[in-house]
């Protein structure tokens, strides 16, 4: 299917977002294929432990190196900060933009320039630099093809993940069944409608 | 191949089956309705067939599924075009069409605005027109599109329960007075009728009803047709082009099929009914040496008058949970503001209906565009946030129109749709009013943040071959006939002469069976 790209602002149809879920555990035949990597552990507290099969994660990426995912992982989390959501949610962006660095050589380009302009500007390492330098930096680019790029794939891959679910609270396929008999009208700091208002719960 | 459910079909040359192009919520209506009344038709539909049990609970997954994804372009000051410069409307390529996606909000248009350039005068920059038909003569019909939908609170059916996002809703309205506010009138059944279930709260009413309680002509009247032995149903089947005779007559249609090549169906008759952009570009690409401004466009109002309702959306944060997730989609309504005041300063009027949108939609549509951290703030209130979208009559504007866009080709090398739009002043004033009004609903409910968010791409088009009483004024009669070509039917909602207020399916259904009685009519009369 053509993309449906809809716009270089907005990610509305690109490509078919990351899959659901905490990424890949590494596997040794992974490794050997892989050019980077990226790893994290759950925090202890965390809701989304229950998600994932054990609490470290890794992202094996094919067309990225592991600093490059770092500091894509780290420039994700200034555009859409959200201080509380781990970084495997954070590195399901990376996944994707991994994916489309491998499938495009321009978007592989792009972003490495990008990655190269942190780098120059954070004097080697921008993942050495204060953050609220980052911050700038980040600011800064904007309207360049690599923030283009990098925001319009996070805003979809960060927010449609499992994990990302049940962290905001939204139930996703959760509701495939329905609500009816599950949770249906649930909220209690307000008073019921009036009967007329509403209707009747069909008999289960 | 799935099984299509076809009990016959019909050949190429048959000359004397009726063409119908598109299934939704128009032309499923009316081929059905045809094929009832033993007239033979062919539904070419260009989307695939796509089974309840296909459907994904996945919003974008969906949507890669269900919608209309081949090129369009835009352009004008609409913010649409700058946010989403090739998605300029949300509908459906597949069985049924749009009415897969629907929400299920059913209103009938009310008196007075089918009478708009009487009753609102001659707006400056407006190109308003009065239809050429009204309330009275509509309602008998009305009634049954009612009956046949199952829509709520008509026929004795009980209203749909409420759920978290209209309670939040409900206690607004009251709070500030409003007096028209309930579950509404929706095409989803409240208890289980016409062999179908009854809604099962899952809050999926974008991506398709897996239950089949909300009415969709893909597993209503489509099926129902095809059991006639008179509606052959074609999938995959895009309509390129519409052929006509020396004399003026549509004769044949041509389409590519399901492997791409190009097909001739003769025809004896043909209805459009591809959604406002498909069908004005499938007359403006069918340009003929006779017609060489598209088919029956001597009036050149064909493509014109492009309306998408003037929508915007208000969601607000509040203290506690209110996962607006959880139930159907559009959930509750307040009718209140949808009078003609022109008190408020604006002609024409708007509703005010519970909306919600999954974690991934929320994102995209929040503020397309935006990122840092008030963003961030925003999607972190999620579980917290009710929301409402706000649904009123736009202007039509001669300038607002499809044109074919030559330098940009589908995949079967024909031009594709542009879509031109600038909103007219009065709608600009009644979108701020609404952000106004909507924001006062969730204040007085307590939220303690809310926001307002831009229109989507459009999920309601509408007017761009509207009927008229002079045949100078627009491009078909009340019957959906074009004026120039008597065998040349619009079915769906570029007929209507102006938007109304309301959301526009159940008219679309409604005029495909007033259409429906008049096709059989001409043809026993032997006029078409
Ligand atoms: C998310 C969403 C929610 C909505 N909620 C509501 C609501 O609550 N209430 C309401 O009243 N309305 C609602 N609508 C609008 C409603 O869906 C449309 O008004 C209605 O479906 C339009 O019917 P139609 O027959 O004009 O077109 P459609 O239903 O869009 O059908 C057109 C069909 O024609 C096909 N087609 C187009 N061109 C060709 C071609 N060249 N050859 C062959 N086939 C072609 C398309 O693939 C499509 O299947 C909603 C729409 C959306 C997107
Ligand atoms: S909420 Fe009801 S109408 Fe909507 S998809 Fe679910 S079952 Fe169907």
């Amino acid at each position: 299917m053509e993309s449906p790209v809809v716009s270089d602002r907005d990610p509305a149809g690109t490509e078919a977002p990351v899959a659901s879920g905490a990424p890949i555990a590494p596997t040794r035949r992974g490794l050997l294929h892989a050019t980077g990597l990226l790893t994290g552990t759950l925090a202890l507290s965390s809701a989304l432990a229950a998600l994932a099969p054990s609490r470290s994660w890794a992202l094996e990426m094919k067309g990225l190196s592991s600093h490059q995912g770092a500091v894509l992982l780290a420039f994700t989390r200034h555009l859409y900060p959200h201080p509380h959501l781990e970084d495997a949610v954070y590195a399901l962006v990376v996944k994707e933009l991994d994916s489309k660095a491998s499938a495009d050589a321009a978007t592989k380009t792009t972003l490495a320039h990008g990655v190269a302009q942190l780098d120059a500007i954070g004097s080697g390492d921008w993942l050495k630099r204060a953050k609220p330098l980052q911050e700038v930096d980040v600011v800064s680019l904007q309207g360049t093809p690599f923030f283009t790029l990098v925001r319009s794939t996070a805003v979809v891959a960060l927010y449609n993940n499992d994990m990302a679910f049940a962290h905001f609270g939204y139930g996703g396929k959760k509701g495939n069944d329905g609500y009816l008999y599950k949770g249906f009208n649930d909220l209690k700091w307000l008073p019921n409608p009036p009967a007329a208002a509403s209707g009747p719960i069909p008999k289960a | 191949m799935p099984d299509i459910g076809n009990k016959k079909t019909f050949s190429l040359d048959d000359a004397q089956v009726m063409v119908v192009i598109g299934s939704g919520a128009g032309g499923g209506t009316l081929a059905a309705e045809l094929a009832k009344k033993g007239i033979d038709v062919v539904v070419l539909e260009a989307g695939k067939l796509t089974s309840r049990g296909e459907f994904l609970p996945d919003e974008w997954a969906s949507f890669g599924q269900l919608a209309w994804l081949d090129k369009r372009t835009t352009s004008g000051s609409w913010r649409v075009a700058r946010d989403f410069p090739n998605l300029p409307a949300w509908i459906c390529k597949t069985v049924g069409g749009t009415s897969v996606h629907w929400a299920g909000a059913s209103l009938r248009i009310q008196p007075h605005e089918f009478k708009a350039r009487t009753t609102y005068g001659n707006l400056p920059g407006a190109n308003l027109l009065d239809w050429p038909l009204t309330r009275v003569e509509l309602d008998p019909y009305y009634t049954r599109a009612e009956d046949k939908m199952g829509v709520t609170r008509t026929h004795g059916i009980a209203g749909l329960p409420g759920n978290n996002n209209f309670k939040v809703m409900y206690a607004g309205a009251s709070k500030l007075g409003y007096k028209e506010c309930s579950t509404g009138h929706m095409a989803i059944n409240s208890a289980a009728r016409d062999g179908r279930t009854h809604c099962f709260q899952r809050g999926f009413c974008f991506q398709g009803c897996r239950f089949g309680a909300k009415w969709s002509t893909l597993y209503t009247e489509i099926p129902e047709g095809q059991a006639t032995g008179h509606l052959e149903l074609r999938p995959e089947s895009q309509v390129v082009r519409i052929e006509h005779d020396k004399a003026g007559k549509v004769t044949a249609v041509l389409y590519h099929d399901a492997a791409g090549k190009l097909q001739r169906q003769k025809a004896r008759a043909v209805a459009v009914a591809g959604n406002s952009i498909e069908t004005p570009r499938l007359l403006l690409n069918s340009a003929s040496a006779k017609f060489s401004d598209g088919l029956a466009n001597t009036s050149g109002q064909v493509g014109r008058n492009y309306m998408r309702h003037t929508t915007a959306s208000v969601y607000a944060v509040f203290d506690h949970k209110v996962e607006m997730y959880k139930g159907t989609t559009m959930a509750g309504i307040i009718s209140d503001e949808s009078r003609f005041d022109p008190s408020r300063g604006f002609v024409g009027g708007f509703h005010m209906e519970t909306i919600s949108l999954g974690l991934p939609f929320y994102a995209a549509f929040l503020n397309p565009g935006a990122w840092g951290a008030d963003f961030a703030r925003a999607m972190d209130g999620y579980a917290h946030t009710a929301g409402m979208w706000i649904v009123g009559e736009d202007m039509p504007r001669e300038t607002n129109r499809i044109t074919l866009n030559h330098d940009v080709k589908d995949q079967f090398g024909i031009p594709v749709a542009n879509v031109h739009s600038d909103d007219h002043p009065n709608d600009l004033a009644m979108r701020d009013y609404g952000f106004e009004r909507g924001e006062a609903v969730y204040r007085a409910a307590g939220a303690r943040q809310t926001y307002r968010v831009p229109p989507y791409p459009s999920t309601h088009n509408l007017g761009t071959c509207r009927m008229s009483a002079k045949p100078a004024d627009g491009v078909c009669n009340s019957f959906g006939q074009t004026h120039d070509i008597p065998n040349l039917f619009i079915s769906d909602g570029s007929q209507f002469t102006t938007g109304a207020a309301e959301n526009p399916t159940l008219t679309i259904v409604t005029l495909a069976l007033r259409q429906a009685d008049h096709i059989a009519e001409q043809m026993r009369k032997g006029a078409i």
